[in-house]
């Protein structure tokens, strides 16, 4: 059986400079992959790429053995590939419910059975108490969970979290967790880039590692935690 | 082609750069503007106006050159931009509005007030500045007694065209040479990294919408002795100086240049070749043509040929 | 059901409606000059069509434009050659102004919505000279400067004019109503408030401000082909105007509420009110752009929302003023 995503031989340039250099991997159905890496190492750049923000310089990229690199995000996004983003962008002046709703249209071409689904998506997300709340007014811990709640709305089958935990006070974090465990048993694939390891190494089933665009290692978090060159690349610069 | 035809060709291209000379310094006040504050100035013609009414008075009284007016109307120019910067753009920029694009609505309305008030205390009366040199010209014959063909050179736009191009090396210099200038472009680049830097970036942008005011004031006076005046006059340089501004690549200062000078071409080619009144579209057709088919503008071909790409 | 996505405001639209079709009874009223009140009102019902249109493209979709005249320029100019082209009567216009504004629209967003933000609004100003520009100079085809003149007026009387902008107007409240609590609505909303999370969320954001261009160029040249009926000379001065056609319209909807059901009109209330108020002191009446000017830059700096989108702020702002 085929991945649900294969990166392949994935490079991406800026002007001159190398953002992703070859990078291959995949994401298996059913699975949690972390990305992990140091700052600017790329690991935005490709859910940038994945996602269709950017067309990769070489390189292709298949969701469900179909090529979506050179797609647009919304069409990468109608295939059933969500994404949240590092930085939130709520829509600022929408309510919570809305903000979902308009995800939720996606599916849902009815404005009732959008609502519906998008209150839905709230109660699992534990959203519902701040439905009518105005995004732009909520704290950053539930603007992150939003992010959460609006891809998923979209009823993918592969989501690609960005961050979604960084920045959380403790409670938070031990709900989100909750959450994209919750979000992997309904059956949902994840990719989530992390900087907590331990939320990364608890979560993942397989970490993909990367280092200035390149891939440095793939495996289980227990072969990744004891990969001496991501203890020297990475985890060697002190856990935060 | 005949001599008479390559004769009209070559004097359409020499008004066309004269004029694009005169052009690229109204795009560069718009674009240093732009770069800057992110900020789109649709009052940046009537600002120009208000430069070309001050030389047009300073003449009219004191009979001063328009070229020496200049003295005078860009630091009133600079002072006027600056305070429009801190009393009313800056106001605008710190409220929340559904729509981002209230600043660019805000310099609309300054510029209906400006042609409104110039309309009240001038009338609406076409004027022009009667120099004594407005009809002088160089002769090609004149030089090369045996020439076939015969070209001319407008002795007030070619003055014109020197003070321009004088002027932009000056600027050229202050953004590239000075601490100030550096700041600019910091500023420009990065707002957050200049505000760590310690950059005033504040005073750095009430100083960038002066001197972006004071460059377009400048272009008025040089623009008074070859053109006619009248209150609405800035409207189009507001948009001869935006499509400058596209079709150099946003913000980026070499490619108002090139882009004035291209404007200014085609739009002499326009003239000579559709008609007169078909000008302003010419100006139109590249600013489609370059959205459509050059969407970064001048400085995007610049770069891509330095990355070899 | 809940309230829409967008602010829905208050008001009973039936009601207004109602008290609306009554304003012809003027007439009746001794003393009056009826004709010169019904030239108003059909002024600020044309106005807040406009209104509604560039608020539709503007304030939800929040691609703003200045170039409506462009499309009002277009509508009137659709029913203004019908008639000097084809001997049809102009009102033709306002059916045939639907695909030939459409039609336009389609190629202006395909040119101008490739930029964002400020930028394409700038292009849409070009959009308008440009067209200006052409309709001065094809003197064979649109009369130049000379204009269209409509030498046969349906109707004498205002009433009937009255009636059908008023029709118009009502239509396009209802259209407008119902479209921003639609699917079409929340993307709308959901591309001005962040372009790049829509464009994530599955919302194909090129498609949909395309439709939301072309929507609002339709009722925009509908009410240009009104325009020309109505007023019976059009020129190409005054149709593709830059300030008292675009930059109006933005004013209309800036004053009386971006974004909200009633800001339009309440908007063309007030500005078509302050320009005859202008218009009939003496000596300020050369003075109307700048004091329209002066508005404009008041309403950005104190009221961004408008009358009707900051309508809490202004009642605190009157009861603080009151006492004093």
């Amino acid at each position: 059986m085929s991945a649900l995503l294969e990166v392949k031989g994935v490079s991406r340039f800026f002007g001159g400079l190398a953002a992703l250099t070859d990078v291959d991997f995949h994401v298996d159905k059913g699975e949690v992959l972390g990305l992990i890496g140091p700052n600017g190492a790329g690991k935005t750049t490709m859910f940038n790429v994945v996602n269709g923000f950017y067309a990769p310089s070489r390189g292709e990229i298949r969701f469900k053995g179909e090529r979506i690199s050179g797609l647009k995000p919304h069409q990468v996004c109608g295939r059933g590939l969500a994404r949240t983003f590092q930085v939130v962008k709520p829509l600022q002046r929408m309510t919570t419910l809305d903000n979902v709703v308009c995800s939720a249209f996606l599916r849902h071409p009815g404005r009732a059975e959008a609502v519906a689904h998008a209150e839905e998506i709230l109660r699992f997300t534990n959203l519902w108490d701040v439905r009518d709340t105005v995004s732009k007014r909520l704290p950053l811990g539930l603007r992150k969970r939003l992010e959460i709640a609006r891809a998923l709305a979209t009823n993918p089958d592969l989501l690609l979290l960005d961050e979604a935990c960084a920045g959380l006070n403790p409670s938070e974090l031990e709900e989100s967790i909750g959450i994209i465990r919750r979000i992997k048993e309904r059956g949902t694939t994840i990719m989530i880039i992390e900087h907590h390891m331990k939320v990364i190494m608890s979560i993942s089933d397989r970490i993909v590692v990367l280092t200035y665009g390149q891939k440095l290692a793939e495996g289980s978090p227990a072969q990744i935690s004891a990969n001496p060159e991501v203890i020297k690349a990475y985890l060697g610069e002190g856990d935060d | 082609m005949n001599p008479a035809k390559i004769e009209v060709l070559l004097q359409t291209l020499i008004s066309g750069l004269l004029l694009g000379g005169l052009y690229a310094l109204i795009g560069l006040g718009m674009t240093i503007i732009m770069g800057v504050m992110k900020i789109i100035n649709l009052a940046h013609g009537e600002l120009m106006m208000v430069g070309m009414y001050i030389a047009y008075v300073l003449f009219a009284w004191l009979h001063l050159d328009p070229y020496l007016s200049i003295l005078v109307a860009a630091p009133l120019l600079f002072l006027l931009g600056a305070i429009i910067q801190k009393y009313l753009v800056n106001p605008v920029l710190k409220v929340d509005a559904i729509l981002p694009e209230n600043q660019v609505i805000l310099t609309v309305g300054i510029g209906m007030v400006l042609a409104n008030l110039a309309t009240m205390i001038f009338k609406s009366d076409y004027r022009t500045a009667p120099v004594d040199y407005a009809t002088k010209a160089w002769y090609l014959s004149d030089i090369w007694k045996g020439s076939p063909i015969e070209l001319s050179l407008s002795y007030p736009w070619s003055v014109s065209f020197l003070f321009a191009v004088v002027i932009t090396a000056g600027l050229w210099f202050f953004l590239s040479r000075t601490d100030m200038g550096k700041s600019i472009r910091a500023t420009a680049q990065d707002k957050d990294a200049a505000l760590l830097m310690g950059v005033n970036v504040e005073r750095m942008r009430m100083f960038t919408f002066g001197l972006g005011s004071a460059l377009v004031g400048a272009a008025g006076c040089l623009f008074l002795p070859i053109y006619y005046l009248y209150p609405d006059v800035g409207g189009q340089f507001t948009l001869t100086g935006f499509v400058i501004t596209i079709l150099g690549g946003l913000g980026s200062t070499f490619g108002a240049i090139i882009g004035g000078l291209v404007l200014g071409v085609f739009e002499s080619l326009t003239a000579t070749y559709v008609g007169m009144g078909w000008a302003p579209v010419g100006r139109f057709v590249v600013f489609v043509l370059v959205l459509v088919f050059v969407p970064g503008g001048v400085a995007s071909l610049l770069r891509r040929r330095r990355f070899g790409k | 059901m809940r309230a829409p996505v967008a602010n829905p405001g208050r008001g009973r639209p039936l009601a207004v409606l109602a008290a609306l079709a009554a304003l012809p009874l003027i007439a009746l009223v001794p003393g009056v000059n009826a004709n010169y009140w019904m030239h108003n009102f059909i002024l600020v019902v044309m106005w807040s069509i406009i209104g509604m249109s560039w608020n539709l493209l503007s304030g939800y979709c929040g691609q703003v434009s200045f170039g409506h005249a462009a499309f009002f320029g277009i509508g009137a100019y659709t029913a203004g050659l019908l008639y000097a082209k084809l001997g049809l009567s102009a009102w033709w216009g306002m059916l045939a102004s639907v695909p030939v504004v459409g039609a336009a629209a389609l190629l202006v967003g395909f040119i101008c919505l490739r930029l964002r933000g400020p930028f394409f609004a700038l292009s849409t100003i070009a959009i308008g000279v440009i067209l200006r520009i052409v309709a001065e100079n094809l003197v064979g085809f649109t009369g130049g400067d000379q204009g269209i003149m409509i030498r046969e007026r349906t109707w004498v009387e205002k009433t009937w004019y009255f009636y059908i902008i008023l029709a118009v107007a009502a239509a396009t409240f209802w259209f407008v109503d119902r479209l921003v609590a639609s699917r079409l609505g929340y993307y709308f909303v959901a591309i001005r408030e962040d372009q790049d999370a829509a464009e994530s969320l599955g919302i194909d954001t090129t498609r949909y401000k395309t439709i939301a261009l072309v929507l609002s160029a339709v009722i925009c040249g509908l009410a240009g082909a009104f325009y020309t009926s109505y007023m019976g000379y059009i020129d190409p001065k005054v149709v593709f105007a830059l300030h008292d056609v675009s930059v109006m319209a933005i004013m209309v909807v800036m004053v009386g509420g971006v974004a909200t059901r009633w800001g339009p009109a309440i908007g063309a209330v007030i500005m078509i009110l302050l320009a005859e108020i202008i218009r009939t002191i003496p000596k300020v009446g050369t003075a109307h752009h700048t004091l329209f000017g002066v508005l404009l830059i008041v309403v950005i700096i104190f009221l961004p929302n408008g009358v009707v989108g900051d309508a809490g702020a202004l009642r605190r702002l009157l009861r603080i003023r009151r006492p004093s």
